[in-house]
């Protein structure tokens, strides 16, 4: 089960996970990402404090908007996830690549 | 008893694959950071025979049984007709992944890092995938 909720926080559009991520349910994921970007954000942060897993689909969700993102200067950071989310995503490395930030105030500083 | 489910071709199944590797796996004295990612990779598998292999066809099944040894802990997972051996496939590398925006190919990277050993044999239309996990004591 995944649920998704976007808000507008000043010019930062918050997208809150809750549930659990995996071949089923990421191209919901997908499709949020992609409406804030057509939309024009310029700053979308992914909170992950109720996120409760994540499979190699959902990552591949976030590794594919890295490229894409830097040319159209779209700033995706994800914050909040729990130390064993985080663990699947340093197995891939992938927190060297994508901007992982333990909180709000700190994706939002950076 | 041997621990064993049988889920069908489709990818909410993989939520009860979960379930059951978590059931099962508490008897263990695993560590947390052992737990996720052993449920990672054992779905990464299904996830690929359900959506490559069986093009999401709920007709057809898929078993996964966990054996334990010593010090070690083996997943079989089997499934019917077509096989589809993963260690075919060449893992991409994470730049690849980057640049082609193909969102795929993860998940065999996550499977070769995550488990000791990984075998495949294919016989008379039953094909057997083994993943198995190390633990030093």
């Amino acid at each position: 089960m995944l649920t998704i909720t976007s808000e507008k926080e000043n010019k930062h559009d918050i997208l809150k996970l809750n549930g659990e991520i995996d071949a089923s349910n990421s191209v919901i994921l997908d499709e949020a990402i992609q409406k804030l970007a057509a939309n024009g954000s310029k700053s979308i942060l992914v909170d992950g404090e109720h996120l409760q897993y994540i499979s190699s689909a959902g990552l591949g969700v976030f590794m594919s908007y890295l490229e894409d993102f830097q040319e159209k200067e779209i700033q995706l950071k994800i914050f909040g996830l729990s130390a064993r989310v985080y663990e699947v995503f340093k197995i891939l490395g992938l927190d060297q690549l994508i901007s992982i930030y333990p909180t709000k105030v700190e994706a939002i500083l950076d | 008893m041997t621990p064993q489910i049988r889920i069908y071709c489709r990818t909410t199944a993989l939520a009860d694959v979960r379930a059951f590797l978590q059931q099962t796996l508490s008897g263990f004295d695993l560590s947390d950071k052992d737990m996720i990612q052993i449920t990672l990779a054992v779905e990464e598998v299904c996830a690929n025979l359900i959506i490559h292999s069986h093009h999401c066809n709920a007709k057809e099944s898929i078993d996964l049984k966990i054996i334990a040894g010593d010090n070690k802990l083996i997943f079989e997972i089997k499934d019917y007709g077509k096989a589809f051996n993963m260690l075919d496939y060449e893992a991409p590398n994470l730049e690849e992944v980057k640049g082609n925006k193909r969102k795929g190919g993860l998940g065999i990277i996550l499977v070769r890092k995550i488990m000791d050993e990984i075998e495949f044999e294919s016989s008379q239309g039953v094909n057997t995938c083994r993943l198995v996990k190390w633990f030093r004591s």
